[in-house]
């Protein structure tokens, strides 16, 4: 194909493309649909990140004897208090059976997965019968699980499985749903609460473990980060980035600014950002423009500063203030979107 | 086996229909050579191959979430209706003689829903008593002259029908408010597809799959007067409401959005509108699966969450079509019910063709007297029910049940009336792995827009326990798969 066939073909398929309107939906999306949409990719995302941290912690707690590995999952999800006072005491076996399998933690795996079905129950006339048949069993194992399901020598298969499933799941939602403006709601739901998974792994880790200067460069503090990759899966992507050093602040740097690895703030921003502009250009919300210029204004307070500058000034504050960010988005989608 | 030139059959060893007409093997209109093929293909099976296929298919209803609740006293259970994998058949000319019959009631129907809340002549000249329809709990007192496109007011009508041991058909019931089931009629087939495919093979069978376009085009054509491309919704209660999968399934084969009430609103202007999230976007036409009660707090009953306050408001004044129409209730009655043919000699001056089935008023004192003395052998109901609710079959109570329901019949006897139990016909059904005999109903879909058009297939409901008569699903009924044969 020359040069100018192809120039011809490409302004053939672009007029097409700008021609064929009657290929979306001209109806707007159903204010509720869009809502569920988001949150079952919410709920979803963070049911995955959840079995992970888990699975890693549970592993590196067989390794060393960490005190505070659980309390600062506890912490991470604000659960602390509320753990407090139904369980008392931090043991292996409470906070893993608080995390998977009670449901009066409304942050257990339980809680979430049922969350997300009834998302999906109300999207039903929108997804594929694939991704409700998926979601549907996969709620149904997660309900049928019990004490003796969840005890040492399973769990890590048991995480495992569920990560999987969770895979399984955007993976269908990716090869099924269709692009219209639901799509773009499940985009903002599942980068939104990477994001703010991100920031809190990070925050959480870093003051867990850089609790003073001296510990750093230790043999500890190196498998101790390693769990910190492992809990974002961004172990191997690093490795191979940064083959000689795990350094703090490369971590960090690594897990807040890669444009490469999927969980980094970075590139959920840069998600986020992407399905706010097609919804404000392709689908004419012009609601969303400012939550476009907002989350600009995040992007530009990232990259304007190196990682040595932002733990120098105060990581724990940079990171809540990112989270803050990131509320305030999700705040804004829902009154601009679903007002009540 | 009643059949003489039957061969000897692994699936059919040992049933007996018991003297029942049975839809399969003792059909007495002559051998239909498609029913003949499916028998030898159903005799060239084993119980154990039909129950590892109705297996596989029970765990594929589960894992699709087709439940439906059924509510006790004390707690609601998540259930699958079970599926039966040999077919009910209806011959060409079965259905054709049904076809009309069914059409005939559905038109006069909505007649005399016209009639009686506009001039009301059917009562003036006192072929039905005024007393009935006019303080009849489903009749509604705001529709008295409006009219309502098209003068349709059962937009979908669900027929019950049943088979006596005769093989005549006879109307049990009209379903005129928010007949449920449809999803069924469609869901069967394609399981039939996939579980049964080489029993389905070079079979010339009457397809379902047009019923989802056939009616968003009814609603389109009830639409008010003067929209171009109406905007059709289905309102649905929501997600815990026991038919929530079927109106997934019909919003998605109509391709409009499901609604609950609280997407909805009614502006000053008096016109409908959903909440998208570009805002609000006019509704012309809502299929809506709500009751009358709950349609609209304004309106009705101010307690319900479900409905959209205003929606009479705007109904009334014509800027939205709500199907089936407000006050339909009033038709599907189990004591109007016994008017129905002369409904259709009254307003279309033909002969029914479907029978009744022989009814008694408890609210007359002859008829009363009558189900009091013959409890044991009736079926009593209560006039405003449905799903099987608060009925008695006397044939199969307690003398202590029978001695109850006397003492309810008499303190509201004008809440009942009382049927002859009729032997329901029978289809060979899996059981525990054998084939035995059980009843079945069959409940035709209707939709009334420009034209009566009915689904060539229908809801059969089969009751699973033996000897039962009942085929509700909230009683312990499953169902199957209706083959309309097309020649």
């Amino acid at each position: 194909m020359s040069q100018s066939q192809f120039q011809a073909h490409i302004d053939t398929v672009r007029t097409s493309t700008a021609s064929s309107e009657f290929l979306r939906d001209p109806l707007p999306l159903l204010a509720r649909y869009a809502e569920s949409m988001l949150w079952l990719a919410r709920y979803m995302e963070r049911i995955e990140n959840l079995a992970r941290l888990i699975d890693v912690n549970e592993t590196f707690m067989r390794l060393r004897t960490v005190t505070n590995g659980w309390e600062a999952i506890l912490e991470m999800n604000d659960d602390s208090d509320f753990y407090a006072d139904t369980y008392g005491e931090v043991t292996n076996e409470q906070v893993i059976a608080f995390y998977i399998i009670d449901p009066r933690n409304p942050n257990s795996i339980v809680s979430m997965a049922l969350a997300a079905r009834e998302n999906a129950r109300t999207l039903r006339p929108l997804i594929s019968t694939e991704m409700w048949i998926q979601l549907n069993v996969f709620t149904n194992f997660i309900k049928g699980l019990s004490a003796r399901d969840i005890v040492i020598s399973r769990l890590s298969a048991l995480c495992k499985r569920i990560k999987q499933d969770c895979q399984t799941h955007i993976g269908i939602t990716e090869g099924t749903l269709f692009r219209d403006q639901a799509w773009l709601f499940n985009q903002l739901g599942r980068q939104l609460e990477r994001a703010d998974q991100t920031t809190r792994l990070i925050d959480i880790k870093y003051h867990a473990l850089m609790p003073g200067l001296k510990d750093v460069g230790s043999e500890i503090d190196e498998s101790q980060w390693t769990a910190v990759l492992r809990s974002a899966a961004g172990y191997h992507a690093y490795r191979r980035l940064m083959p000689n050093a795990i350094s703090p602040a490369a971590v960090v740097g690594f897990l807040l600014k890669n444009n490469g690895f999927p969980r980094s703030l970075t590139t959920c921003l840069r998600h986020t950002h992407h399905a706010l502009s097609l919804l404000r250009a392709d689908y004419g919300l012009r609601g969303a423009s400012i939550i476009v210029e907002d989350v600009e204004q995040m992007q530009n307070i990232i990259s304007g500063q190196n990682i040595e500058t932002i733990i120098l000034r105060g990581l724990h504050e940079f990171l809540s203030g990112m989270r803050e960010e990131i509320a305030n988005i999700q705040d804004e989608i829902a009154t601009t979107f679903w007002p009540l | 086996m009643s059949g003489t030139d039957t061969p000897d059959i692994r699936l059919f060893a040992g049933y007996d229909p018991n003297g029942f007409f049975c839809e399969l093997t003792n059909r007495r209109d002559g051998q239909d050579a498609s029913i003949e093929l499916l028998k030898q293909r159903l005799s060239s099976m084993t119980p154990t191959l039909l129950q590892e296929r109705s297996d596989s298919a029970e765990v594929e209803l589960y894992n699709l979430g087709i439940t439906f609740t059924v509510y006790t006293e004390r707690t609601a259970i998540d259930r699958i209706l079970p599926f039966d994998l040999i077919p009910r058949i209806i011959t060409k000319s079965e259905w054709k003689f049904l076809e009309a019959g069914i059409i005939q009631r559905v038109r006069a129907l909505n007649h005399f829903l016209w009639d009686i809340y506009h001039d009301q002549n059917i009562l003036k000249e006192g072929i039905i008593p005024a007393a009935l329809i006019l303080e009849n709990p489903g009749y509604r007192p705001e529709m008295v002259g409006f009219d309502p496109p098209g003068r349709v007011y059962i937009h979908v009508c669900g027929t019950d029908i049943i088979r006596d041991p005769s093989g005549r058909f006879i109307v049990l019931e009209d379903n005129a408010r928010t007949p449920s089931g449809v999803s069924y009629v469609i869901e069967n087939r394609h399981m039939m597809r996939r579980c049964m495919p080489d029993l389905l093979a070079n079979l010339d069978l009457r397809p379902v799959d047009e019923y989802g376009s056939r009616l968003r085009q009814t609603l389109c054509d009830v639409a008010p007067e003067g929209i171009e491309n109406p905007q059709v919704v289905l309102l649905s209660p929501g997600t815990y409401n026991s038919a929530y999968f079927e109106h997934v399934f019909l919003a998605r084969e109509m391709g409009v959005p499901l609604v609950e009430g609280r997407d909805l609103v009614v502006r000053e202007d008096n016109c409908v509108y959903m909440k998208t999230i570009a805002g609000l976007k006019r509704v012309h036409s809502i299929y809506r699966r709500i009751d009358d009660a709950f349609l609209d707090p304004e309106a009705f009953n101010p307690e319900s969450m479900l409905g959209v306050p205003g929606l009479m408001r705007a109904y009334k004044a014509g800027t939205v079509t709500l199907a089936n129409a407000i006050g339909t209730g009033v038709a599907d009655d189990k004591a109007v019910y016994i008017y129905v043919p002369q409904m259709i000699e009254y307003y279309l001056g033909e002969k029914p063709l479907l029978d009744n089935v022989q009814t008694h008023l408890c609210g007359k004192p002859e008829g009363l007297q009558y189900t009091l003395d013959n409890l044991e052998k009736l079926v009593v109901k209560p006039v405003g029910e449905s799903g099987g609710y608060g009925m008695i079959i006397g044939p199969h109570a307690t003398p202590e049940e029978c001695a109850a329901f006397r003492e309810k019949l008499q303190a509201d006897p004008a809440n009942y009336i009382s049927q002859p139990v009729i032997s329901l016909s029978a289809s060979p059904t899996l059981c525990d792995g054998k084939i035995e005999a059980r009843h079945v109903d069959l409940r035709p879909f209707t939709l009334s827009g420009a034209q009566t058009w009915v689904l060539p297939g229908a809801l059969s409901r089969v009751a699973l326990r033996k000897g039962s008569l009942v085929v509700n699903s909230s009683q312990g009924g499953g169902s199957k798969d209706t083959w309309v044969l097309a020649s």
